[in-house]
């Protein structure tokens, strides 16, 4: 009986507050995956065309990173959950500096794109790349912040087997980071 | 009242229901003159009436915020205000500076205001809401800098609470944002770009921060809720506000010689404006649900309670109705335009500060912790004499605004501007009688500070 209520009392894990704002981010990311939908279907060869532009090896190898990181969090959450403060901060370090690596590869991509002349006006797909790929950037670094706050209060024995909230709030932000881009990927690297 | 100094505060609240007033009668005479044009012309012409309707709309709204500021820091950070009488002085600077300034839009042509005031030095003068001589500017930024020095010395010495945190941040942005009122290039693009920065960056950016944290200390004051809870609720509400916000300046960059991403960007991050409103209702019922205490001052629950509401509809939804590019394309400057902004104002600011005062008014006067019943009574009357005629004052807009740009936008055979006014003049006389029902209220509420001062609230 004890064992049933205290998963239900784990339901949504992290703080609840984070959950409202998932929510709210995945609106906002939704919006823009709809409009990019409806903008796609009023020009589509302008979009195809554009599309080919785009280095989709950089996206695969950045799809990886960031589900491999969010992997690593998991391993964070259940280091802690067995009260294993240090391990905990480690996958937290390692998922950072996978996530360092998403960033090196986006900033290269964004730069490459400039180098060509591309911008905002330049047409509305790229309008839609750019925009929605930094959107998404930004919250990579905003995620980035989140882990690297929560591995230090780790790495000092913040957190302990029975108090882990704080990890799996940020463990549910960064999946959040996460599928936002598994959905960004295909829908504007690959899907013709 | 906890702290002496918070008394400060009494004296910012009396001016701005002072101004409040006058704002309202400007607004009835107004509200005539869409129908009856020439009314007090030349006295007072339908441009001046406008500029002083929407000015005093702003002062005084600066006068609650600051009372609530005044009144709030010293309770939340528990030590005495670090300098009440530097308070007092600005008040004095700030309710000259705006009386001279309305005596001048009323008394002289605005173009002879203009040269009087030496604008050709500092041109700044002559966009809407911003008409203020530079003199005046400059007299608001001084004002407003001696508040803050006043509160965050308050703040540095005494607790700091996540409320006091977002009350800072919010007035900080306040007076940040309003220096690009002094900024005025030839290139009328990049002038309203940033004439967007103060406009838009005050009412749907850091005056939120200002509004949530004036509902969050109402609320830890009266339903006795966790001040952690409150807190966390803050923290949430005013980051939807920031990130929808921010990038929402974008909706009104669509038609204004801006690169055409901005309809994409003003659209998608406008669109989620009514969603940090529609939080703060869940917020505000929520904490009442849970309240720990019955507090007798149900007059300020009542405004409280109404704050959020009337926020959501009329930023929230009617805000949402034209925000979005291809809509806005037909709408853009109609009187949907002026049906937001007059429930908006009203849901959002009007009454957050008409809480505080509730509040904190009767503490002021050395009253138990309420006004007494029949003061309640009448005072409760007023908000429902003053909510229902401004949701018909709205609705009424609405109606004008939707017949507008059906004539004038869409039909076929376009009308010219004049005769589509002619056509919807019913609508605005429905709002003109709104307008003075609303007028009334406002009366009642000022006489509730007058009943029942002898009886002792239970």
């Amino acid at each position: 009986m004890n064992q049933v209520y205290t998963e239900i009392r784990q339901y949504p894990p992290g703080d609840f507050a984070i959950w409202i704002f998932i929510y709210a981010e995945l609106l906002v990311f939704g919006i823009f995956f709809l409009s990019y939908a409806f903008a796609r279907s009023q020009n589509v060869e302008l979009f195809n065309e554009s599309q080919l532009t785009l280095s989709r090896i950089s996206g695969a190898i950045n799809t990886l990173i960031l589900i491999t990181s969010s992997y690593f969090v998991v391993r964070a959450v259940t280091a802690i959950q067995e009260n294993k403060s240090l391990l905990c901060a480690r996958w937290l370090l390692a998922a950072v500096v996978l996530a360092s690596t998403f960033i090196g590869i986006k900033i290269y991509e964004f730069i490459d794109k400039y180098s060509e002349g591309i911008s905002l006006s330049t047409n509305t797909f790229y309008m839609f790349y750019l925009s929605m790929t930094f959107f998404h950037f930004l919250h990579v670094i905003m995620g980035m912040v989140i882990l690297i706050a929560v591995m230090l209060k780790a790495k000092q024995g913040g957190y302990s087997g029975e108090e882990y909230t704080g990890v799996e709030t940020a463990g549910s932000y960064w999946h959040m980071v996460d599928l936002v881009w598994i959905i960004l990927f295909p829908l504007v690297y690959v899907m013709r | 009242m906890q702290y002496q100094s918070q008394s400060v505060a009494k004296p910012y609240f009396i001016a701005a229901i002072g101004l409040f007033i006058g704002q309202i009668i400007f607004g009835a005479i107004l509200g005539l003159q869409y129908v009856m044009g020439d009314f007090l012309f030349p006295e007072i012409p339908f441009n001046v009436a406008r500029m002083v309707h929407t000015n005093l709309l702003i002062v005084w709204l600066l006068f609650g915020f600051m009372g609530a500021a005044y009144y709030m820091v010293p309770e939340e950070t528990e030590t005495e205000l670090y300098s009440p009488r530097l308070a007092m002085i600005l008040f004095w600077v700030f309710l000259v500076a705006g009386a001279l300034t309305i005596i001048g839009y009323l008394s002289v042509p605005y173009a002879t205001l203009a040269s009087l005031t030496g604008n050709d030095l500092l041109p700044t003068m002559g966009r809407e809401f911003l008409e203020q001589p530079t003199i005046t500017k400059i007299g608001i930024v001084i004002v407003a800098l001696g508040m803050l020095f006043n509160i965050t010395m308050t703040a540095l010495k005494g607790r700091k609470t996540a409320i006091i945190m977002v009350l800072l941040l919010g007035l900080w942005g306040l007076a940040i944002f309003f220096l690009f009122s002094f900024y005025n290039p030839e290139n009328l693009v990049l002038d309203k770009i940033f004439w967007w920065w103060v406009v838009h960056l005050w009412v749907e950016g850091v005056w939120e921060l200002i509004l949530g944290s004036i509902l969050a200390f109402i609320l830890i004051k009266l339903t006795g809720v966790d001040r952690e809870i409150i807190e966390k609720w803050l923290y949430v509400i005013i980051a939807m506000s920031l990130i929808s916000g921010i990038i929402g300046t974008g909706h009104h960059y669509f038609w204004i010689g801006t690169p055409e991403y901005w309809q994409w960007w003003g659209s998608i991050f406008s669109a989620i404006e009514p969603i940090p409103f529609f939080m703060m209702v869940i917020f505000a019922f929520n904490m009442v649900n849970k309240r720990k205490r019955e507090h007798p001052n149900k007059a300020a629950m009542l405004w409280a309670m109404g704050t959020p509401v009337m926020a959501f509809l009329g930023a929230g939804v009617w805000g949402f109705m034209h925000t979005l590019a291809p809509v806005n394309y037909y709408t853009h400057g109609t009187q949907i335009t002026a049906a937001h902004g007059h429930m908006a104002f009203y849901g959002a600011y009007v009454m957050v500060v008409l809480a505080i005062i509730s509040y904190a008014m009767p503490l002021m006067r050395g009253r138990a912790a309420a006004n007494s019943k029949s003061s309640q009574v009448v005072e409760m009357w007023s908000f429902w004499l003053m909510t229902v005629s401004m949701v018909f004052i709205t609705l009424f807009l609405t109606g004008a605004g939707i017949l507008q740009v059906w004539l004038q936008r869409i039909n076929d055979n376009p009308m010219g501007f004049m005769e589509v006014q002619d056509k919807i003049s019913i609508f605005y006389w429905m709002r003109e009688v709104a307008g003075l029902i609303f007028l009334a209220g406002l009366i009642l509420y000022v006489i509730s500070f007058f009943v029942g001062g002898k009886e002792e609230a239970k």
